[in-house]
């Protein structure tokens, strides 16, 4: 009995042995050098970035990128954790970011975060092609879906949402119930959302304005949750089948998807103003958002072809008013935002805590 | 002897066979009811799926008269590959387009007019030229992939019965399509690109191979380390260990790894392998071993089931003709309880192929092009990239979504066929 057991130690450690020597290979390929880029953030700017990538891959001698969609947070989370090939070399984000996240990166030892500026990207509040067209004010939109708002009678109170109608809100508005898809609180479109729609909508009342800090988040920035807004998900091709599906629901999603399904559905006019690329392009369309990525300086002259696919980026073939990226859907910078974001890709200019001052 | 039966009893017993064979007759139909309800489902599912995806295992092509001009593409009649390799590709397919249209000539015409061509048609070409050099110098009939628009519109999955400015097309290039299809110029053909090639942006280009290549990887990683350690520790518990307080407490153990939710055998994989053992993000390597993990509870559960069925006079037996413990068990219970065993491998490999979850924590849900060549090179799994592809903004992605789910059931399918087949055919009853 002993003798057996013994040898099944013999094989046990055999085992061991050999699970400990795949492991060291694999630690082994890790610490050797990465001859490709690695990208992580965004799921926003991930349709954009992965164009570049495989462009970059076909024309160039270097390999393509990896790029992960992680969301903005998880995004600058990895991105900050450390210098070295373990670590990504970029990450995309469709929020500028945090005070906070900078000095993280600065703790960990990365002093030069590069931002560059791609370009924007529209917030889009659609309907079905057959449902009446829809003309609101953020204001509007946020007596529509927020928690609590002011009470309708002028009182000076914040009451729970009575409105059940979109014409109860605004008579001009159609007499349909509301019912608006929109996405979770995790994704960077809902908090553009809050940001670009809910804030404004809600700054315009006088009861609001006397608020401060979290009593006016919560006023402001609170989601109803009885029913007539629906998070529905991540997904926005999702979003765009459900409104086919239910004519009289509206739903909240990036411009690109607009831009693919304008045969199926159509964008709400906000303040009087239609979603199209060229009012988000000249501004003139509120609910648009600039997307960025950020590089680590550290690593643009060590990682195979960093430089190389920056300037692919930064190319006017790529996010040019006529590039490759606006097919896809993302609004270009105005000429000479890009020319100064270009410069200061080429010097890689870091940001500083100064940046965040204004 | 006496009735045992009061008088009363009869009459109730009597009274009650009704209700009883109707409670019956209830009870299977309901159960009959469950199983429509299931297989209804099931039909749903399986219908919408392929309604949608059939269509993607075909893609529409234009044929074009393409001069190969060897000025162009070998200027010094060297046929040096890499100079072959390196020619405006493009440009001739342009060229081409602009014969076929000769009227059109103002650049933005030009432009719509290129947009018809995906960007993977010049490459196709180039393939086309350095497989066979000597069609240079002449004219070729060559069917370049159409962009994914032209080919929604061809396909029928986009309207042309809405207003110019909400359709992908412009008028001018639906007439360019319409001439093309009058001359039989455009076909739909065998979509060859969806199984030979990586991920792509460009839905007509893109492809499930370095997906399935990862996922390849992946689980002959989970299956080397997983079948032979589940194994070894069903066998221990089963056949050397003494039933102990320890035992049991494993044994509850790994009953309750194999209900883990799979996403934290991610974080666990993040904070081992990738953080504290440096191992590289996205690597198959990673998700292998996280997958492991994952099917190690399930192999040794489906193992020690395997084991505890064979009889023990087969133990007694080969003991008592004076066979060691370890020769019982190598030589006669093994063999026996294999079948079973590689089922239970089989099924939990299969689960493992369909997670998605745990690979996002360690960087697999990620854009990748180029096909892995190892264990260690970045790849994807094919559930992430059906994941990927239905997040994804461009119309013609929806059905590659469900082509690429059909693929991946088809691998299901096949692996639970094998597990099926395996236990007919070497099981023995006892």
């Amino acid at each position: 009995m002993k003798r057996i057991i013994n040898e099944l130690t013999v094989q046990l450690r055999i085992a061991v042995f050999a699970s400990m020597v795949f492991m060291a290979v694999g630690s082994a390929q890790a610490q050797s050098a990465r001859d490709y880029i690695s990208i992580v953030g965004s799921s926003t700017v991930y349709p954009f970035a992965t164009v570049v990538a495989e462009r970059f891959g076909r024309s160039s001698s270097f390999r393509t990128p990896t790029i992960e969609s992680t969301g903005s947070g998880g995004g600058l989370k990895l991105f900050c954790s450390g210098v070295g090939v373990q670590y990504p070399d970029i990450t995309n984000s469709s929020r500028r970011i945090r005070a906070s996240e900078l000095s993280d990166c600065t703790s960990n030892g990365i002093d030069e975060v590069v931002e560059v500026k791609i370009g924007y990207d529209g917030i889009v509040l659609a309907n079905d092609k057959s449902a009446p067209v829809y003309d609101v004010t953020p204001a509007d939109i946020y007596l529509a879906l927020a928690k609590n708002v002011p009470a309708p009678d002028g009182s000076n109170a914040v009451v729970p949402n009575p409105y059940e109608f979109w014409s109860e809100i605004n008579p001009d508005l159609p007499n349909a119930r509301i019912e608006v898809l929109g996405p979770p609180p995790t994704s960077g479109t809902r908090d553009a959302f809050l940001e670009l729609v809910m804030e404004p909508g809600c700054g315009a009342f006088a009861v609001i304005k006397a608020l401060s800090g979290d009593a006016r988040d919560a006023v402001c920035q609170e989601m109803r949750e009885d029913g007539p807004f629906i998070e529905a998900g991540e997904n926005d091709n999702l979003i765009v089948q459900k409104l086919q599906a239910n004519p009289r629901s509206l739903g909240i999603f990036g411009f690109s998807f607009l831009d693919q399904n304008a045969d199926k559905v159509r964008g709400s006019l906000v303040n009087g103003i239609e979603p199209t690329f060229d009012s988000i392009a000249d501004g003139s369309y509120p609910v648009s958002r600039p997307l960025y990525f950020y590089v680590k300086g550290a690593h643009v002259d060590f990682i195979p072809g960093m430089r190389e696919f920056l300037g692919e980026f930064m190319s006017e073939a790529a996010t040019g008013e006529y590039g490759y990226l606006s097919d896809k859907g993302l609004i270009p910078l105005p000429d000479d935002e890009r020319a100064a974001v270009e410069t200061s890709v080429r010097e890689l200019k870091p940001l500083t805590s100064a940046d965040f001052s204004h | 002897m006496n009735n045992p039966h009061p008088a009363g009893l009869k009459d109730l017993v009597a009274r009650q066979i009704p209700r009883r064979y109707r409670a019956e007759w209830l009870f299977e139909k309901a159960g009959l009811g469950a199983l429509v309800v299931g297989l209804g489902f099931l039909a749903f599912f399986f219908y919408t799926l392929v309604m949608n995806g059939y269509t993607a295992f075909w893609q529409s092509r234009i044929a074009l008269d393409v001069p190969l001009t060897a000025a162009v593409i070998d200027p010094d009649g060297t046929r040096d590959v890499d100079l072959i390799g390196q020619a405006n590709y493009q440009g001739l397919l342009r060229d081409a387009l602009r014969t076929r249209f000769p009227e059109v000539t103002a650049r933005g015409e030009l432009r719509s007019l290129f947009a018809l061509l995906s960007p993977g048609a010049s490459f196709e070409l180039r393939d086309r030229v350095l497989t066979d050099p000597s069609v240079i110098g002449s004219a070729v009939e060559f069917w370049a992939v159409a962009d994914d628009d032209v080919d929604m519109l061809i396909k029928g999955h986009s309207s042309r019965d809405v207003p110019e400015s909400d359709r992908r097309l412009s008028d001018q290039q639906l007439a360019w399509i319409d001439a093309l299809q009058a001359d039989g110029a455009v076909e739909k053909r065998f979509n060859r690109a969806f199984f030979t090639s990586g991920d792509s942006r460009d839905p007509e280009l893109a492809g499930i191979w370095s997906a399935t290549v990862g996922s390849f990887f992946m689980l002959l990683v989970t299956l080397v380390l997983s079948f032979p350690l589940g194994v070894a520790t069903a066998i221990y518990l089963e056949e050397f260990a003494a039933r102990s307080r320890w035992t049991d407490l494993i044994e509850v153990n790994i009953n309750n790894l194999a209900a883990v939710p799979s996403i934290v055998f991610g974080l666990l994989g993040l904070a081992l392998f990738i953080n504290l053992f440096g191992m590289p993000r996205s690597a198959p390597l990673v998700g292998g071993l996280v997958l492991s993990l994952m099917t190690l509870p399930v192999i040794i559960i489906a193992s020690r089931a395997a084991l505890t069925a064979v009889p023990p006079s087969i133990r007694e037996a080969a003991l008592g003709v004076g066979a060691s413990k370890m020769q019982m068990v190598l030589h006669h219970v093994l063999p026996l309880a294999m079948p079973g065993m590689l089922t239970g491998a089989i099924i939990g490999m299969a689960r493992a192929l369909g997670e998605s979850a745990p690979l996002l924590m360690i960087g697999m849900v990620a854009f990748i092009v180029d096909t892995p060549q190892s264990p260690v090179d970045p790849a994807t799994a094919l559930p992430v990239q059906v994941y990927l592809w239905a997040d994804s903004p461009e119309r013609a992605f929806v059905e590659r979504t469900s082509a690429a789910i059909l693929v991946l059931l088809v691998f299901l399918l096949l692996m639970n066929a094998v597990a099926v087949i395996l236990r007919k055919r070497f099981e023995q009853r006892f």
